[in-house]
């Protein structure tokens, strides 16, 4: 991935190469220093002030107090918010990041059908993706609204009773309604388009072949398409879930957690700890243990990535 | 637009089926599933632009038409005065004022800065380059709550609560390792060559970035700072905790806060109506940059998939 040969190595060689070489290393980290700065002022430094109030008692107002693995001890045995916080934020990603790459895929397929209009379908896809998340809140928020809004009409006019789902105000649907509004983003913004452009770089060959030995539509689906796909599946499933399991934005604003918790994601849980109650050594265990979580299951996510992932370039 | 160009590339294995004969039942068929095809593609079009039609509507209705039951599709009479309405209940204007602010110079800090960094990673050799670049790739897992708090703590000790630089200073320091990572692998696409001839003519590193990559990576530049702009504007958290002051918010908290107090009607009806037109007003300026880079846009997305 990353063996460029630069200039200096084909040019023939003067005495004085190793100068070169030490000239050509010391212009790299100047253009690198920004990011070099930034990642030690913003991410490892923080990172590693964080690790340490992990294991402190910190209210802002006094100095902190370390306190050893107590907060962690707290966390797993004493928050009653921690585990269900963790696996609602799981099992939202685990059913919004495979229902959405479905709809991308299908989307994308869709749209590589030659149809007349295919920009404007592929535009009108592409919309939702584009609004804030504020935004989206907000308009889902009306769309849903339990007594007067559009979905609820449309459930009692069909089924013909007065039943209809409370949304963000019933503990049973505030978690489908958000699950909804994900989708709507996100089944046709980035994920569709870069489906579309994988689509295209399937060889035709290959489906002429499938043809050939006598493959029909869901075979040439099967065999082909999905094999030459699985690198981007991969890519889009690996983001899908990181995107996923950091929501907060949109459960804030809709929901704000409720209602009864039941949308309380675990990014609003380190939220309230660290800037409602200010127990930020609290929430830095919190947001350590999450990131420990989020890392091992993008590592697992990869290893099991060999056994089904096919890199067309790849020489086994 | 870039669609038909993608889509044409499959027109050819169209016209290479024979019809065998036009009452044959395959051609037959074949029109049959277009047929479903475009039913498909169009309903699930109403579908996704549904809510903004919804939406658009009830920014044009009065206060009380939104509570009728059962739902009106179409406003009675249109009221456009709800647009200006929200500039004068809440601080819209300046809302807008320091999103745009805020969005502009961030991204410019953002873009030429992930450009010098991705230079840097794509053009120069040393020690511990590789490392440094996928040290820079896995910061994309690592979730802002764990950074969040120590960086709270920080900017409150040096004064920055309630000012800007908490949302713009750090994008001056490389913005992203998406950006930093879509302008590597931009630059690695421009054949060597072009630096070495420049280099024979005596040009320096910074001319070479300036001179020569940075003309030929204009699409890429475009993208990258379309990308920035369009996440700030739409940026939640960082503005949430570090401003507090009403007059200094962006339009991302401004319109959540319009939303917490919209519901309580300090005169005769709740406000739901100009929510609308708020949601609306934030929305519109992303879809127009959307609509005027799209070309680049697309091809910048597909890029960052593709190449990864």
């Amino acid at each position: 991935m990353t063996t460029e040969a630069t200039a200096s190595s084909r040019i023939p060689l003067p005495r004085w190469t190793t100068n070169l070489r030490t000239k050509e290393a010391i212009a790299g980290y100047i253009f690198l220093s920004p990011w070099l700065l930034g990642i030690i002022l913003f991410i490892i430094g923080p990172m590693m002030t964080s690790g340490f109030l992990s294991f402190t008692r910190y209210d802002v107002v006094n100095p902190p107090d370390f306190v050893g693995l107590k907060n962690f001890i707290e966390i797993f045995t004493k928050d009653r918010l921690f585990w269900p916080s963790m696996m609602l934020t799981f099992r939202y990603a685990l059913i919004v990041v495979p229902l959405s790459l479905v709809g991308a895929l299908s989307a994308a397929m869709l749209l590589n059908q030659a149809l007349r209009g295919t920009a404007w379908f592929r535009t009108f896809f592409f919309l939702p993706h584009l609004t804030p998340i504020v935004a989206s809140a907000v308009l889902w928020g009306w769309i849903f609204n339990a007594d007067v809004g559009p979905i609820n009409h449309w459930i009692r006019t069909i089924t013909g009773s007065d039943n209809a789902p409370g949304w963000f105000r019933d503990p049973d649907w505030a978690m489908t309604g958000l699950i909804i509004m994900a989708m709507w983003g996100a089944i046709g913004g980035n994920t569709m388009l870069i489906f579309l452009a994988g689509l295209q770089g399937v060889p035709q060959e290959l489906y002429d072949a499938a043809v050939v030995d006598g493959a029909g539509l869901w075979a040439k689906f099967r065999n082909v398409t999905i094999p030459m796909l699985t690198p981007t599946i991969f890519f889009n499933m690996v983001l899908g879930i990181i995107g996923a399991l950091k929501v907060f934005a949109a459960a804030f604003v809709a929901t704000q957690g409720g209602p009864a918790y039941a949308t309380w994601f675990y990014a609003l849980h380190i939220y309230t700890r660290a800037f409602q109650y200010f127990e930020m050594g609290y929430a830095s265990a919190l947001a350590w243990i999450f990131f420990f979580v989020l890392f091992v299951f993008t590592y697992v996510q990869f290893r099991q990535s060999r056994r089904w992932v096919y890199y067309a370039g790849e020489v086994d | 637009m870039a669609g038909e160009a993608i889509a044409s590339g499959r027109k050819q294995t169209e016209s290479g089926i024979h019809p065998a004969g036009i009452f044959q039942s395959a051609s037959f068929q074949r029109a049959i599933g277009r047929g479903i095809l475009y039913l498909v593609a169009i309903s699930s079009s109403a579908i996704f632009m549904f809510p903004f039609v919804w939406t658009v509507l009830s920014s044009l209705k009065r206060g009380g038409e939104l509570f009728r039951f059962p739902p009106t599709w179409l406003p009675e009479v249109p009221q456009f005065q709800n647009y200006p309405k929200v500039f004068e209940i809440v601080s819209w204007a300046t809302w807008t004022w320091n999103s745009t602010f805020v969005a502009i110079v961030s991204t410019f800090g953002a873009v030429l800065t992930a450009a010098l960094v991705g230079y840097s990673f794509a053009r120069f050799r040393y020690p511990a380059r590789d490392v440094l670049f996928i040290i820079t790739l896995s910061t994309m897992m690592l979730p802002v709550e764990v950074t969040l708090i120590p960086l709270y703590l920080m900017f409150a000790k040096i004064g920055w609560l309630d000012t800007y630089r908490p949302l713009i200073i750090p994008s001056f320091f490389g913005g992203s390792a998406f950006l930093i990572f879509l302008m590597r692998q931009f630059f690695l696409s421009i054949p060597i060559d072009l630096d070495e001839a420049a280099r024979i003519d005596g040009a320096g590193y910074v001319r070479i970035f300036w001179q020569i990559l940075m003309p030929l990576s204009i699409p890429v530049t475009a993208t990258a700072a379309v990308l920035t702009f369009m996440s700030q504007w739409n940026e939640f958290l960082y503005p949430f905790i570090f401003l507090n002051t009403k007059t200094k918010y962006t339009l991302a908290i401004g319109i959540r806060y319009f939303q917490a107090v919209a519901g309580f009607a300090d005169d005769t009806e709740p406000k739901y109506h100009l929510l609308m037109a708020a949601s609306v007003m934030m929305t519109a300026p992303i879809i127009i940059i959307f609509f005027l880079a799209q070309r680049y846009l697309v091809q910048g997305i597909v890029m960052s998939g593709i190449k990864g």
